[in-house]
């Protein structure tokens, strides 16, 4: 058994395909019609055949209120991980992402914490090598 | 002044505030975040949100609802209390009442 993909609920689909692509820099995977929504995952652009992320819609009704829990109290639901949290924080903040959590450094281990624009938050984390 | 003592009175609160004092605001999670990896500090994070409460109904934590995020601020007038209380002496006086 593997991991193929994993899931985020957002708000609207289009809007986070352009940030997960546009702006967090992940790749289309795939992309087609499944009834009134689509089917999108995006992977990372450096580990194609690596795990793929699904932008699924949060129709159903359990799914706002859910989010907007989390959210409030700075919960991450998803966590990536990048080389340099410090640089990544840079270079999106440069890009008018919001974030809640600056990077945090707790031993080898830092991250931050960002606002995805569709209703979660992601966390950023590196473990020092 | 009983509510600032008890929310004094646990160490774990103090370190909230220490955070704080550290970096304000932050959300909860920050919060638990760095208790966790900075102070070995294993509160559940319904703990961290209890201790919240009784430093906030203590007068030493604000929170504020920015947008969709909830935000932690510290507040440390209420410690003005403490000094106005028991006012720091002039080390070069001598103590009252103990003149011969």
């Amino acid at each position: 058994m593997r991991i193929t993909t994993t899931s985020v609920f957002v708000d609207d689909q289009q809007k986070a395909l352009d940030f997960y692509t546009g702006t967090l820099g992940f790749q289309l995977a795939s992309d087609f019609p499944a009834g009134e929504h689509r089917w999108i995952t995006v992977v990372a652009p450096d580990a194609p055949d690596g795990t793929q992320l699904v932008l699924e819609p949060s129709d159903h009704p359990a799914v706002p209120p859910f989010k907007d829990a989390l959210v409030a109290d700075g919960i991450p639901f998803a966590s990536f991980g990048v080389d340099d949290v410090n640089a990544e924080y840079e270079r999106l903040r440069a890009l008018g992402v919001t974030f809640v959590q600056e990077p945090v450094s707790s031993g080898p281990f830092t991250a931050a914490v960002l606002d995805d624009t569709c209703g979660n938050l992601i966390q950023i984390a590196s473990m020092a090598s | 002044m009983t509510d600032l003592f008890k929310a004094l009175a646990d160490e774990t609160r103090r370190v909230i505030l220490d955070e704080l004092a550290e970096h304000d605001p932050q959300t909860l999670f920050e919060l638990c975040t760095r208790l966790i990896g900075k102070h070995g500090i294993q509160s559940s994070r319904q703990a961290v949100s209890q201790h919240l409460d009784v430093l906030e109904a203590a007068g030493l934590v604000r929170s504020e609802r920015r947008g969709r995020y909830k935000f932690h601020h510290l507040d440390v007038t209420p410690l003005q209390q403490i000094a106005r209380r028991w006012p720091p002496r002039d080390p070069a006086a001598p103590p009252k009442g103990d003149t011969p």
